[in-house]
């Protein structure tokens, strides 16, 4: 039944992934949308209001230049509110609120926030006011997300256009991201969290007389503005500490469903965006096909792992699959299709404890943080890390046949080269070092309050992984609220976001200067399933070459432990 | 600098030229504004949208779903509480706070293969204990096999709901308790026995709190037979 799940859920992404592609391309183009009628007026304001002429463009260093001014004010925003918070009216009382808000934890998270990161040192229900949550956080999982779309409509004209020497307009990407895409979509999907069970209030905390006479204290708080449009933004941070394990964060199957769609189906139609505005819609889809695939790998792993009966209860007469952190509602077949689609797509709102994984469980999900998250990815970003992936194949076919090697018309030069193998680079040179760096320190190793051993050097190198991808979920045995584990993180998540968009930009940018050569006989065909092939063999190659150390030491080895 | 062999091309660099680039020095004020302009649309003018719109549709779902006995606010339909008493199902181990503490959700984050998490520590049980103590509880012989559900701490320690099976399971204690019929209590469980939304999504599942008032309700503890 689970399988048929999993199916279902393909199928519904795959079915809704050319109409949303193609209204993306609408949004990305300035064409007329239907929402025109209500959106359109705003817009003008809007940009009245700011100062922007939409019909000037950037060139690709001012676009970044943007991109990261933005992500930087956006910081600056949320940490201002998150300092604030104590002055900020409204519940929760202030004796529930037990983790004081330091310096070190309002950066990480603001780090955290605009990054769409989502990366929480914190626990929702004992840290934050509500209207620190809906004004702060709420509004960075909107304005995060719209960054992410703008820069991966960037990155697409800069494969779509020839000569030219502007990729577009952020603010009016960011914008119209927010306006004709993002909006619309929470309020419908925040109204069914509402109706499925999701609180929406600003009640003081309640407390409960239970059946058998005890006191029972229940969280509350305006979840329900928060938790789609976290999933949807692929940011991921939820409103309480358990995030989308908790239920009133996630309170039936169907709730965990939308979510997990609101995650996918944005980001794998932007392939058939991709596609399209390109002018090379199979290209689009082979690249799809390549990611599901992945998914397909990956979900298989975790699924055999997590739904068997755990080996280490043999012998005990305990039946059923992994239920340690799993809610029943779930089961094994939703958590593990959430932690693979979570996983893939920059989106930290696991409903599972990650932590009490199998060890096989765990390698599906770090090894796409690992990678990138080629498989859909962020919002925006995913067209990116994909294709960033595809051009290191593709010059690595180019390499084997002795031609220039080209895509979609347009020639990897050594110059081109350099961005892209910067690109590939930045990851592992930034998650190894900085785990390196954290298990060679007393206070990296500080944060081992859990678990130790070969587990707990995964849970390091999982939140570095989780940093890096801009992913934000954690093996939450982590003690990650110390200045130590706060910093670095934060450094992760800055490199993962501006470092690799900067260089996905900077690509953009000098592919969007050519002029589209035609193909000839040597030519390596961009949408042939031999393509998708050596794509799915290049990213399986770049993850065993960067990461496979590392990965024997953490999972591989706990693996065989007992 | 010209496009015209590509008519299609939509934004060629002749075509820009007429406009200005943007230049960098310009962009400090929209970036400014827009984030505050843009947190207000989004942080506050959405929720209170929201508010407007969603509160009146589903209060009680806005409100928490609480659920009241007699005056007093017994609980959530969607969080689990802690049963001990014979009479009621038990819910499932939990990691919040002390158990079930509802402002402290999670789970034990224990690996599969920490020691702890099968053989416990000081004031923390351990599986093996928890499956010992499930089976003298209910009844059941050593080697008596048990679901998973009943002896691990969900992901959040707030988890509503128990499996079928686990419930099966605890029906003979709970009537026994009550002094009724166990097909009595049986044919209360299969009525709250929720099943796959949709008939495909998650699992058939047990919520505990509403099923045990339901029992209150429907079949009240004999009177002998308490204190």
């Amino acid at each position: 039944m689970r399988w048929l799940e999993y199916v279902v859920f393909l199928a519904i992404v795959l079915g809704l992934a050319r109409p949303a592609g193609l209204y993306l391309a609408r949004v990305c183009e300035r064409e007329h949308t239907f929402l025109d009628p209500v959106m359109h007026p705003l817009e003008s304001v809007l940009y009245r209001l700011l100062g922007v002429h939409p019909e000037q463009e950037m060139r690709a260093p001012v676009y970044a230049a943007c991109f990261l001014l933005f992500g930087v004010c956006c910081s600056v925003m949320l940490f201002l509110i998150l300092m604030l918070q104590r002055w900020l009216p409204g519940g929760p009382a202030d004796h529930y609120l037990t983790t004081p808000m330091t310096p070190d934890l309002a950066a990480n998270t603001a780090a955290s926030f605009a990054t769409t990161t989502t990366w929480q040192a914190y626990a929702g229900e004992n840290t934050l006011r509500y209207l620190a949550q809906a004004i702060g956080l709420v509004s960075q999982n909107f304005l995060a997300g719209a960054a992410g779309l703008a820069a991966g409509f960037a990155f697409i004209r800069g494969i779509a256009r020839e000569r030219s020497a502007t990729i577009g307009n952020f603010w009016v990407d960011m914008i119209r991201s927010i306006l004709y895409v993002l909006l619309p979509l929470a309020l419908i999907g925040s109204l069914i969290l509402i109706w499925q069970g999701v609180p929406l209030n600003m009640s003081p905390y309640t407390q409960v007389h239970t059946v058998e006479g005890h006191t029972q204290i229940i969280a509350q708080g305006p979840a329900a503005a928060l938790e789609f449009i976290k999933n949807l933004g692929t940011n991921g941070g939820g409103f309480f500490n358990a995030n989308g394990a908790h239920p009133y964060a996630n309170p039936t199957p169907f709730t965990n469903f939308l979510g997990m769609l609101a995650i996918c189906v944005l980001p794998a139609s932007f392939m058939v965006t991709f596609g399209y505005l390109t002018r090379r819609p199979r290209a689009g889809w082979i690249l799809l096909t390549v990611m599901i695939a992945l998914f397909a790998l990956g979900l298989t792993v975790c699924d055999w792992a997590e739904a068997s009966a755990p080996h280490q209860l043999a012998g005990l007469h305990i039946t059923g699959p992994n239920m340690e952190g799993k809610e029943v509602r779930f089961g094994a077949g939703e958590s593990v299709l959430t932690a693979i689609v979570t996983s893939n797509t920059s989106t930290g709102s696991y409903n599972s404890m990650h932590d009490s994984f199998q060890p096989a469980g765990l390698l599906p999900p770090l090894v796409f943080m690992l990678l990138g998250e080629v498989v859909f990815g962020g919002l925006g970003a995913g067209v990116y890390s994909i294709v960033m992936t595809a051009l290191v194949g593709i010059f690595l076919g180019g390499l084997m046949v002795g031609h220039t090697p080209e895509y979609l018309g347009k020639k990897i030069t050594s110059a081109e080269t350099r961005w892209i193998a910067l690109y590939a680079l930045l990851t592992p040179l930034v998650v190894l070092l900085l785990t390196a760096v954290a298990v060679a320190t007393k206070a990296g190793l500080a944060g081992l309050t859990t678990n130790t051993g070969p587990h707990g050097f995964t849970e390091i190198l999982y939140a570095y992984a989780s940093s890096m991808a801009n992913n934000g979920q954690a093996m939450a045995g982590l003690n990650a609220n110390t200045v130590f584990s706060n910093v670095t993180t934060m450094i992760a998540m800055l490199a993962g976001r501006y470092g690799l968009t900067a260089l996905a930009l900077a690509l953009a940018g000098q592919l969007a200067a050519q002029r589209r050569t035609p193909a000839t006989a040597g030519t390596l065909p961009s949408d042939t399933p031999v393509f998708g092939a050596l794509v799915f063999g290049t990213v399986l190659v770049l993850a065993g070459l960067c990461f496979f150390p590392a990965l024997a030491l953490g999972p591989i080895v706990e693996s065989f432990g007992r | 600098m010209n496009g015209s062999d590509e008519p299609a091309e939509r934004c060629t660099a002749a075509a820009l030229s007429a406009i200005p680039f943007a230049k960098f020095r310009n962009q400090l004020r929209p970036a400014i504004l827009s984030v505050i302009v843009l947190t207000v649309l989004t942080g506050c003018v959405f929720p209170l949208l929201l508010f407007a719109v969603g509160r009146p549709l589903f209060p009680r779902q806005a409100g928490g779903t609480l659920i009241e006995r007699g005056g007093n606010v017994v609980g959530s339909a969607l969080i689990g509480q802690e049963f001990s008493r014979p009479e009621y199902f038990h819910s499932r181990p939990s990691a919040a706070g002390n158990g079930y503490d509802g402002t402290s959700s999670g789970g034990t984050n224990l690996g599969p293969n920490n020691p702890k998490l099968k053989d416990g520590a000081a004031d923390f049980p351990g599986i093996r204990q928890l499956a010992a103590e499930y089976r003298a509880r209910n009844g059941l012989a050593p080697d008596a096999p048990i679901p998973i559900d009943a002896v691990t701490r969900s992901g959040s320690g707030l988890d509503p709901h128990i499996s079928p099976d686990n419930a099966a399971l605890q029906v003979a204690r709970v009537a026994r308790a009550r002094g009724v019929s166990e097909s009595a209590v049986r044919r209360l469980v299969d009525r709250y026995t929720q099943g796959r939304q949709f008939g495909l999504l998650g699992y058939r599942r047990v919520p505990v709190l509403p099923l045990n008032l339901a029992l209150d309700e429907a079949l009240p503890k004999v009177r002998t037979e308490s204190r």
